[in-house]
């Protein structure tokens, strides 16, 4: 496979080039198990995460990814930085670019910063999320997970979006994926919490009881993001929650057809899901964390930084 | 393409695996032994061998090593390699591991395979099984048994083939101006 500098968004990947990521994430899982679970593949290199928004889960996972490729990691911390000062993104880039970085992660609640960062660097560039617009590394690691449970033909399989889609590019990168690998897509949020422009072969509800006949194999949870709702979406959270929150009773048809739950975190327990179902014996949560790990080390392995494109 | 004229066919080919065999057996009468081939020619060298020797060490181990993500050149190429992955199920601590590979030049390969086997635990003692050994060496790294040492010009190249991954049992050089071997 011909390397690739950047990894932006899922838009831009060919099917061969997903296939390639995923399944060379396998043997990268596989080390795990091992006493040592490092290898040297990218000692020397420097990875450095810019996370402009809090993040742990995706954070962590791309710092340990890094390591296991026995990469130097190092956390640019934004809120202890010269960015509250008033630094400019390109004028931060142009501070790293000095600093012979390899990889910049980065993380930013603008939509298409990785995309602006990637042009003025030679740097190999990783969304690790960008406004509402992509999450692409999230989108692998679902994709990744659906195919350990399912096989690696899905084009049979159903997943169905619960929550808020508007405001998800987990939900926006993930669908897409899903799609290209043949699933089928639902959507069940209240009506103010789906995209206008969502794609029109996906399905859209509004009820429960609508998803359940729709015959989903997953059902993929989404967090409400409050802090990104300047305006109220739903009358209040009890409400969200007593309607669209996946409860106890609406557990027991999940559990009875056998559908696995899957949730990118962090979850709002009370909100999406009550704590039952964190311990539903087919919630792939805990596994989504393991295999982004993988998946991050395939990513990394995979791009070269550079010359400027 | 490779010469139609093969240097060893399948019957010279197994003439030297069976050699091979017999030194190990030699220099390991009490056995405790591994063997890990090296992917992708030096897994058929390691099944063959391991299919010979099995009768006499009934505690035999086998393993393969896929070396993808211990070079040292990744930066340089201008494809990823896709990978195949590892596969030691069995504890390496103490244990005489051959590695087996289906040439041994540069030794950096070997290189590669030796680091990757410290990962996974600490054998006793790890020795190379070369079914070629040809010269070249850049790093110092010596075959303790060899099936056939070829002495060929450095710009010449060797294509051992084995039924497994290529369809047919056969070495072929690249270009027939060597000496052959006696």
């Amino acid at each position: 496979m011909t390397p690739r500098k950047d990894l932006l968004d899922i838009q831009s990947l060919t099917d061969e080039e997903i296939e390639f990521v995923l399944s060379n994430a396998v043997p990268f899982k596989n080390l795990f198990k091992r006493s040592v679970k490092k290898v040297p593949t990218l000692r020397g290199r420097t990875v450095l995460t810019l996370f402009y928004e809090p993040s742990t889960r995706t954070l962590s996972s791309f710092e340990v990814a890094a390591s296991r490729l026995s990469a130097d990691v190092i956390n640019f911390s934004v809120s202890t930085s010269s960015v509250v000062k008033g630094e400019s993104v390109l004028d931060t880039i142009s501070t790293l670019e000095a600093m012979r970085t390899d990889y910049v992660v980065v993380r930013h609640s603008t939509s298409g910063i990785p995309n602006l960062i990637a042009k003025n660097t030679t740097a190999s560039v990783i969304n690790a999320g960008d406004g509402f617009h992509a999450h692409p590394t999230q989108a692998l690691l679902d994709a990744f997970t659906l195919r350990e449970v399912f096989g690696d033909n899905l084009s049979n399989k159903r997943i169905a979006f619960v929550g808020d889609i508007q405001h998800s590019r987990v939900a926006r990168s993930t669908n897409l994926l899903c799609r290209r690998l043949g699933m089928k897509t639902a959507m069940l949020a209240p009506s103010s919490l789906i995209p206008r422009n969502h794609p029109p072969e996906v399905d859209i509800f509004n009820d429960w009881t609508s998803l359940h006949a729709w015959n989903p194999d997953v059902i993929y949870l989404l967090r409400v993001q409050s802090e990104r709702q300047n305006v109220p979406f739903f009358p209040s959270l009890g409400e969200y929650h007593k309607i669209y929150g996946l409860t106890d009773e609406r557990l027991k048809p999940i559990r009875d057809r056998g559908l696995y739950v899957m949730h990118p975190g962090p979850v709002n327990r009370g909100v999406e899901l009550t704590d039952n179902v964190m311990s539903y014996e087919r919630s792939l949560i805990n596994q989504q964390v393991e295999n982004g790990i993988a998946v991050r080390m395939s990513v990394l392995h995979w791009l070269r930084p550079g010359s400027l494109e | 393409m490779p010469d139609p004229a093969p240097l060893f066919d399948h019957q010279a080919i197994t003439q030297r695996i069976e050699r091979l065999a017999n030194l190990i057996r030699e220099n390991h009468p009490d056995g405790n032994l591994a063997l890990v081939g090296i992917h992708s020619r030096g897994v058929p060298l390691a099944e063959r061998l391991y299919a010979l020797l099995k009768p006499h060490f009934p505690d035999l181990e086998l393993g393969r090593v896929d070396i993808s993500l211990y070079r040292d050149d990744l930066g340089n190429l201008a494809t990823i390699p896709k990978l195949i992955g590892s596969d030691i199920p069995f504890d390496l601590d103490d244990k005489n591991v051959i590695l087996c590979d289906e040439v041994t030049y540069t030794g950096r390969t070997t290189r590669a395979a030796i680091e990757e086997l410290l990962d996974y635990g600490r054998p006793a003692k790890v020795e190379i099984a070369a079914f070629i050994d040809r010269d070249g060496r850049e790093f110092p790294i010596h075959a303790a048994y060899i099936g056939e040492h070829l002495d060929i010009l450095p710009h010449q190249r060797v294509q051992v083939r084995f039924t497994e991954v290529d369809g047919e049992d056969a070495v072929y050089i690249q270009d027939h101006d060597i000496r052959r071997p006696s």
